[in-house]
């Protein structure tokens, strides 16, 4: 195109058409950043307000735990992701730093908990197996608690029972823990209606206490009066019935499990309250014999050997066992010159104080009053005595009764445990007048009395033969008399064949009184050897075993 | 020709946008319309700089919360997580892939953020018609224009991602409010390039001679 051309053409361009003139106003364009202010702004706002409380969590070690991925769960919903994990300051553990979400805050009060949910094989339970394809989580559970807190320490196994499940809990003492776990089940009519959550040794090393949880509404069934026992394994029991095998279920036996019933019979059937503490025996039969939680330990002083009398053994009033021996010993004073045996046992002052008419188990049972009652009944004549329990076997038993006429003595409440007053007689009365006539016996001149009879006889025996003649002499004079003699040698001969040791009757009550020792010899032997494997009575004698 | 160019301005002529009708315009007069189709006639863009100004300044409002904010939460066998742009280039990174890496913060971060400036340098430099070598800042503003709409990478990988892996119980992914900044400011990028009107580079040279 030529300039010309160009020129041209512009001369012959319409002119363009002139608008009236728009008023001017803020472009609308303005509009964006405000728009895109607020967008933003509402971005950031949101991101705030969605952003939760951040807690920290302190655990063993990290193990399967992931910062950015690990999640906190409450009932398997997600509620929080863990953001970092740092080794604690002390070294001794981690700190997990996690972001809740927004509603959790109303969560994290002091008795929430915090554990890691890995797959886990324990107390004849499989639990977080589907953490094998999600990976493990921190479980939640949260308390009950009015305060708040951010600061938590994790469990380092999941809790077996967690706060939303209605229930108690009760402790429980025990002498072992068996075959008790974490997670053993609890019975009730062979219903497991609880779990063991907790056991630990007590700090004494005295026995062992339990923590259990009774689901509702089983909890109710829990009486004051309740009697617990560990049914772990079979308890098989021999009475007058038959055998007896007791067992709650093969879990039970695999895993230990405790069962309880209410006494039959008893007054106190209210509910017991919550964490009340219980016996946990180690049989249904003991749990129902043992009529007290509360026993008191005393110490009672013999001075005559204890030879037959076992821990176990009971303490009894006429009959009525009271309590228990625990332990037996010896003391010997420095200067050798006496010996004494201390028996230590428990005795269930309750089961001997409800033998007082008209006092029922609403008896005051504070120290100053029991106190004041073992001293009174101590100053009536309440005295400990060994007494036999068992001749055949030669079990001795500790008896408690009153003796009216015994020099007064009083409970040593000084002593721990305090020192009861005793006496001697029962068996060892028995035995001490038995040795007393073995003495008089032994004592006794026998030789010399032999001798006497010897001499006696041959001087009877000369008598009789000079009577003989003088009697033959007068044969005629009194044949009545003659007859008289006859019959008088007749029975001496007859009295000294029956006396003499190889005459049958002799003979006949010899054997008899040995079978009688040997009877008793083997009955002792077989409750030695049953004591010794119980199990033999349903599995025969091992042949190794004599 | 010796003579130096002239430019449709100066020769009081103007073309209409829509039927492309050259016609003549007297100096002093500002709203003008096409003889032909009644569109509106205009010299330059109008308002250019003011509206180019007010998407920049949106884009960088909304530029903070699109890094910060997570662009995308995935959930599945292997965890759940939220990643933002550049915890997603970390990840990356240290997963080995660092080529990948760094696209991803070309694309997303290198390349946004150097069209954000030089658009508000360009925007600056004519506001205070400077005169300062004009091809340079031509070609600057070709390169922002052209380069604009290839800037999505982030919310094209999080969208086909979303569409592709709705596994449901094996694995979710959201899309996160990040994205929807991120979105935001590339749009309005593209916006503000598009309102700058690049004669305004070269009016002050015209005007000077
Ligand atoms: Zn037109």
């Amino acid at each position: 195109m030529t300039k010309q051309t160009a020129d041209a053409n512009i001369d012959h361009l319409p002119e363009a058409r002139v608008e009236r003139k728009r008023g001017r106003t803020v472009p609308a364009v303005w509009l964006i950043p405000i728009i895109a202010a607020l967008v933003g702004g509402w971005l950031v706002v949101k991101g705030i307000l969605e952003k939760g409380p951040t807690i920290t969590v302190t655990f063993k070690n990290a193990e399967a735990l992931e910062a950015g991925k690990t999640k906190i769960t409450y009932k398997n919903v997600d509620v929080g992701e863990v953001k970092s994990i740092k080794l604690s300051p002390d070294r001794e553990g981690i700190v997990v730093t996690a972001e809740l979400v927004k509603d959790a805050a109303s969560y994290l009060v002091a008795d929430t908990r915090f554990w890691v949910v890995r797959p886990r094989i324990a107390g004849g339970q499989v639990s977080g197996l589907g953490t094998l394809f999600s990976g493990a989580y921190i479980g939640m559970d949260i308390g009950k608690s009015a305060t708040e807190q951010r600061e938590f320490v994790g469990l380092e196994v999941a809790p077996i029972v967690t706060a939303d499940v209605p229930g108690r809990h009760f402790v429980l003492h025990a002498e072992t823990s068996g075959a008790l776990q974490i997670g053993s089940p609890v019975y009730f009519r062979q219903e497991a209606v609880g779990t063991v959550v907790a056991h630990e040794l007590n700090k004494d090393g005295r026995g062992v206490t339990f923590n259990v949880f009774i689901n509702a509404p089983y909890d109710r069934y829990v009486t004051s009066d309740a009697r617990f026992w560990n049914s772990s394994g079979i308890d098989v029991s021999l009475d007058a019935g038959g055998i007896k095998v007791d067992t709650q279920s093969i879990a039970a036996i695999l895993i230990g499990g405790i069962a309880f019933e209410s006494l039959q019979g008893s007054t106190n059937q209210a509910p017991a309250s919550e964490d009340q503490e219980f016996f946990l025996a180690n049989t249904r039969a003991e749990a129902m014999k043992r009529q007290d939680v509360m026993s008191r330990p005393f110490v009672l002083h013999f001075a005559k050997s204890l030879r037959g009398l076992s821990v176990g053994a009971p303490v009894e009033f006429r009959g009525i066992v009271v309590g228990e021996v625990k332990s037996l010993n010896v003391e010997i004073d420095d200067s050798f010159t006496s010996i004494r045996f201390p028996v230590y046992v428990d005795i269930y002052p309750r089961r001997l104080l409800n033998l007082v008419r008209g006092e029922g188990p609403t008896m005051a049972m504070d120290e100053a009053s029991l106190r004041t009652r073992w001293n009174g009944m101590v100053a009536k004549g309440l005295r400990g005595q060994l007494q036999a329990g068992n001749l055949l076997t030669g079990q001795l038993y500790i008896g408690v009764d009153f003796f009216p006429d015994v020099p007064a003595a009083h409970i040593d409440w000084a002593n721990t445990p305090p020192d009861f007053p005793t006496i001697s007689g029962g068996f060892e009365e028995f035995e001490g007048t038995l040795s007393s006539i073995v003495k008089k016996i032994d004592s006794m001149p026998l030789n010399d009395i032999a001798a006497d009879v010897r001499h006696n006889l041959k001087a009877l025996n000369r008598t009789l033969d000079s009577a003989d003649r003088f009697i033959r002499g007068m044969d005629q004079v009194s044949p009545t008399a003659k007859s008289a003699l006859d019959e008088a040698r007749k029975t001496l001969k007859l009295a000294e064949r029956t006396l003499s040791t190889d005459s049958p009757v002799q003979y006949e009550l010899q054997e008899t009184l040995r079978e009688l020792g040997k009877t008793a010899q083997s009955l002792r032997l077989l409750t030695d050897y049953l004591e010794r494997h119980p199990e033999s009575v349903i599995r025969g004698k091992k042949d190794g075993d004599r | 020709m010796n003579q130096r160019p002239m430019t449709a301005r100066q020769l009081g002529l103007c073309a209409c946008h829509t039927c492309g009708l050259l016609s003549k315009w007297e100096r002093g007069h500002v709203d003008l319309t096409c003889p032909r189709c009644r569109s509106h006639l205009h010299l330059r863009k109008p308002d250019s700089i003011a509206r180019t100004w007010a998407f920049l300044i949106a884009s960088y409002l909304l530029f903070l919360p699109a890094n910060l904010l997570p662009i995308m939460h995935t959930n599945s066998l292997f965890g759940a997580q939220s990643d933002t742009i550049m915890s997603g280039i970390v990840y990356l990174w240290v997963s080995g892939s660092w080529h990948l890496a760094l696209v991803v913060f070309i694309a997303s971060i290198l390349v946004p953020s150097a069209k954000l400036l030089a658009l508000t340098f360009l925007a600056v430099s004519v506001q205070k018609r400077s005169q300062w070598d004009p091809i340079q800042r031509t070609n600057m503003y070709r390169i922002v224009e052209l380069v604009g709409r290839w800037s999505m990478l982030d919310i094209f990988v999080v969208s086909v991602l979303v569409a592709l892996v709705q596994l449901q119980s094996l694995a979710t992914i959201r899309a996160g409010h990040g994205a929807v900044a991120f979105g935001a400011v590339v749009v309005l990028t593209m916006f503000a390039a598009m309102e700058f009107d690049p004669r305004l580079i070269w009016d002050p040279q015209d005007d000077a001679s």
